[in-house]
């Protein structure tokens, strides 16, 4: 049948648009890696080996835990045409609470209690950091990119306060949270150094496919993400719409911080800020919004960022070498789309009058009318 | 001005879009001092040729002539450099600007020279026989007018050639009539005009010559010594056989296919029905809607809608007719006054709420708020039913029975698509709208407001609307007709209302002939005064 095999063309121009960036980004990456005198085979080698080889796939994985996360938080927004660009500060508030009362909540009820509570609290804090720009945007229309960057500035500020004034270790001298016994961290998935926060992150991604995919709910996020006029046509409420997408984004980057300071690092120190959701951003959008398709590329991402981080210090380059790859993927990624979107329309890929200019020199060489 | 002798040419323009060849191997010579009509049902081609000398698409093939010499109009610009000016159908205006304003917006050069511009709107009055106000607001302008000044619009740099996309289709009947007038006179003064219409009675009217596109081809053309040599009726079926060809037959004939096309003046074509035996099913009592700053509220409107009951809302175009149509859809608050539905209050219900009762609305609207173009045909066709039994299941979705459920629609409206999974966006205009008619009057309808039903669509799939909207109403279904096709209003309504300037300005019974007439009156009257 024809629409079937248009379905597996399209399945393959799918997978092609999403894997092309990333195969020119690591060529380009190369040719300035030889550029600057380095060898790219020695440098993406050490990448593998520090990467995946010799249970370094579990430092990956490790990593992986809030990216993944960090990734559907982005892709549930950003379905519905939102844009929370404010994880930074709900990151971190979230994460300052969980560092900030982990030691001391632990001895007083215990693990599992202390867990499922500083969870709550986590997803609780971060996406409260969202109603003032979901409000805002529900109520006024304000733009939601310039309130969430405001807010995600303050919210960097005020861990900081937080740390100062709250939840400083009065042992320390650098302004830090305590930090969590090693034995009260998150468990280990069984035969690993990887913490079960992994399997929830995976879990979440399954979760969020069904719900986009197949419920009510995702068909109705859908429509209003693609057509908000049509979403108004057929009752869908805008205004609670908007305020709930922004809950569920802040909630799962909430959770990312919760289980990345408890499965990871233990505590929380001032100036401190991953920028998590910065890194992950093309990749969500290389996954075509879909949470199980982000998988692989927070994988990739993951493992070279972990081995990049040694192979860059081995080849005496900055860790900074890393976000030049990113930026690279995201400059082909947009070339891919324009190139993709250009062939579905079946039109040319130079501007109609671009490609006359080019055309009328050559035209007038063969004796041939430029218009024929 | 160019010379008597001048002649826009095209020869052989073909121009193809992904799946459909707009333009097939279209030749036509342009004169000056001639109104050349061209005519054809929507898809035919018009608008795209139109497009192509104004400069907006270049053609794959073919090439066009200005007094022999070829020439590339690649840009608007360039197109207006040659003297090409187009009256698009849709105002172009900025309503916020004045008249000289808008006029000048097309002006290069550091300073605008407002005292030169004066003289030559002047010069401009003078020759469309119009008299403007270059200090009005566009938005205070009446449609009349503001065509005027797009006409202006079009000839500020100079003209050779005149291009009026169907600029008739929300004119009042006086109005068509001092537009022909311009027309004529322009013609006097050496220009050549292009005039496209879809009715066949204007064409006739006010062309020269007449070109009769069909799916892209060229299938006939009358000669100015063939259009003054023909009688009326001959002109007419020698046009007609053109525009529908084989078609001519499933059209319903000579005479019924001379009707869609609009070769005689509309009458009324449901059959009577004694209002007051028939209870009211939705009323509107003093309703104001609340509006965003852009948007023609609704302001006081009262209206009784009968069971069975057509009732036509005649009106220009972007007079409130959206608003009153959301008001009763439930998209759209009333601030003030009440909705009642089988004499319940439903001012304060929701769009969902008011659907479950068998309030419906079809929006004219039908690309980007009626269907969601990337979403397949089947969930298009339940896109007001989300999340209800037994399409969903606790909340999951249950593809079998969406899947049923269109088919059995696709096949009761025969709605042309490859499949019920293929994307709504890649049908046809007039099977997009069959999906919303497919959707709205299905499981319970009871009450349906459609606003402009049959806007863009080809003759018969008009037809197959006019024909579902009359058998609802037939059946006890009770319809309020938006439209801004007179045309269209004449021959469904049982009584016609009308809006202008978000208020209900006076209702016309319709029986009888002279409707139109009576209407048109309503709507210039209610333009002048508030």
């Amino acid at each position: 049948m024809t629409t079937e095999r248009t379905g597996t063309r399209r399945a393959v121009d799918i997978v092609v648009r999403s894997v092309l960036p990333v195969v020119f980004a690591l060529i380009v990456g190369g040719i300035i890696l030889l550029a600057l005198g380095k060898n790219p085979l020695k440098y993406y080698g050490d990448i593998v080996v520090n990467g995946v080889l010799g249970g370094n796939l579990q430092n990956s994985l490790v990593m992986m835990t809030p990216l993944l996360l960090m990734a559907i938080a982005l892709i549930v927004v950003f379905r519905g045409q939102l844009w929370n660009l404010g994880y930074d500060g709900q990151y971190l508030l979230g994460a300052v609470f969980v560092g900030g009362l982990a030691p001391q909540l632990i001895p007083k009820i215990g693990l599992g209690p202390s867990y499922i509570a500083l969870i709550v609290l986590s997803i609780a804090v971060a996406a409260a950091w969202t109603l003032v720009p979901a409000w805002l945007k529900a109520r006024f229309g304000t733009n939601e990119i310039i309130t969430t960057l405001v807010m995600s500035s303050i919210g960097v500020g005020g861990t900081g306060l937080l740390i100062e004034y709250l939840f400083q270790d009065p042992a320390q001298r650098t302004p830090q949270t305590r930090t969590m016994n090693t034995a009260d961290m998150l468990p280990y998935i069984p035969g690993t150094k990887v913490h079960v926060g992994f399997i929830v992150a995976i879990v979440a991604a399954v979760v969020f496919q069904f719900i986009l995919s197949r419920t009510s709910f995702g068909l109705r996020l859908d429509i209003f993400g693609v057509n908000p006029k049509a979403a108004r046509h057929v009752g869908i409420n805008s205004r609670t719409m908007t305020i709930v997408l922004f809950l569920i984004s802040g909630g799962l980057i909430g959770l990312a911080a919760a289980l990345d300071v408890m499965g990871q690092w233990g505590y929380v120190r001032n100036n401190w800020n991953p920028a998590y959701g910065d890194t992950i951003m093309p990749f969500v959008f290389l996954a075509r919004l879909s949470p199980v398709g982000s998988i692989p590329f927070v994988l990739f991402y993951s493992i070279f960022a972990t081995g990049g981080t040694v192979a860059s210090i081995d080849s005496g380059l900055s860790t900074d070498f890393n976000m030049v790859i990113v930026a690279l993927i995201l400059v082909f990624m947009t070339i891919t789309e324009y190139v993709g979107s250009k062939r579905e329309l079946g039109q040319s890929y130079l501007p109609d009058e671009l490609r006359d200019a080019v055309r009328r020199p050559f035209a007038a060489l063969t004796g041939r009318s430029a218009q024929a | 001005m160019s010379s008597s002798t001048g002649v826009v040419a095209l020869k052989g323009i073909t121009k193809a879009f992904p799946g459909v060849v707009a333009n097939d191997n279209i030749s036509l010579d342009i004169h000056s001092g001639q109104v050349h009509c061209l005519l054809g049902e929507n898809g035919a081609g018009k608008s795209t040729l139109i497009s192509i000398l104004a400069g907006l698409q270049l053609p794959d093939a073919g090439t066009i002539e200005i007094d022999g010499t070829p020439v590339v109009i690649g840009s608007p610009k360039t197109a207006v450099k040659h003297g090409i000016g187009v009256v698009h159908q849709h105002s172009t205006l900025v309503p916020s600007l004045t008249v000289l304003e808008n006029l000048m917006l097309g002006e290069t050069g550091l300073r605008l020279q407002e005292k030169r511009a004066r003289a030559r709107l002047e010069e401009l009055s003078g020759l469309l026989g119009a008299s403007i106000d270059p200090r009005l607001l566009a938005s205070d302008l009446g449609l009349g007018q503001q065509q005027q000044v797009e006409i202006a619009k079009a000839m500020w740099a100079g003209s050779r050639l005149l291009i009026l996309d169907e600029p008739t289709s929300m004119l009042t009947p006086s109005a068509i009539e001092n537009l022909a007038e311009s027309i004529d006179r322009l013609k006097h003064q050496g220009l050549a005009v292009v005039f496209i219409t879809h009715k066949l009675r204007e064409a006739h009217q006010m062309g020269d010559c007449v070109t009769v596109l069909r799916s892209g081809r060229k299938v006939g053309f009358l000669s100015p010594e063939q259009m003054s040599g023909f009688t009326e009726e001959q002109a007419q079926a020698e046009i007609l056989r053109a525009m529908f060809g084989d078609d001519l037959s499933a059209a319903g004939g000579l005479d019924e296919a001379a009707d869609l096309a609009g070769a005689s003046e509309a009458t009324r074509e449901v059959a009577a029905i004694d209002i007051d035996e028939h209870p009211v099913i939705l009323e509107l009592d003093g309703v104001t809607s609340s509006g965003r700053t852009m948007d023609v509220m609704v302001h006081d409107v009262s209206l009784q809608l009968h069971q069975g009951e057509i009732l036509g809302v005649a009106g220009i175009d972007g007079h409130g007719q959206t608003g009153l149509a959301e008001v009763v859809a439930g998209q759209r608050a009333a601030t003030q006054g009440a909705v009642r539905f089988d004499g319940a209050d439903i001012t304060k219900l929701g769009v969902r709420e008011r659907q479950e009762l068998g309030a419906r609305y079809v929006t004219d609207d039908r690309l980007h708020e009626g269907t969601v173009g990337n979403l397949s045909v089947a969930l298009n066709l339940v896109l007001k039913r989300i999340g209800k039994p037994p399409f969903w299941r606790f909340g999951q979705i249950n593809r079998s029975a969406v899947n049923a459920e269109a088919r059995r629609l696709i096949d009761q409206y025969t709605i042309r698509t490859p499949s019920p999974a293929t994307r709504a966006a890649a049908l046809s205009g007039g099977n997009i709208q069959k999906i919303l008619l497919a959707r709205e009057l299905g499981d319970g309808a009871r009450v349906l407001v459609v606003n402009k039903p049959t806007y863009g669509l080809d003759l018969k799939t008009v037809r197959l609307v006019h024909e579902l909207l009359r058998s609802f109403a037939a059946r006890g279904g009770a319809v309020l007709l938006i439209s801004t096709e007179m045309d269209e209003i004449v021959e469904l309504s049982h009584r016609v209302s009308v809006i202008s300037k978000g208020r209900i300005v006076g209702h016309v019974d319709n029986n009888g002939s002279g409707t139109a007439e009576k209407v048109g009156q309503l709507m210039i009257g209610g333009g002048n005064d508030d």
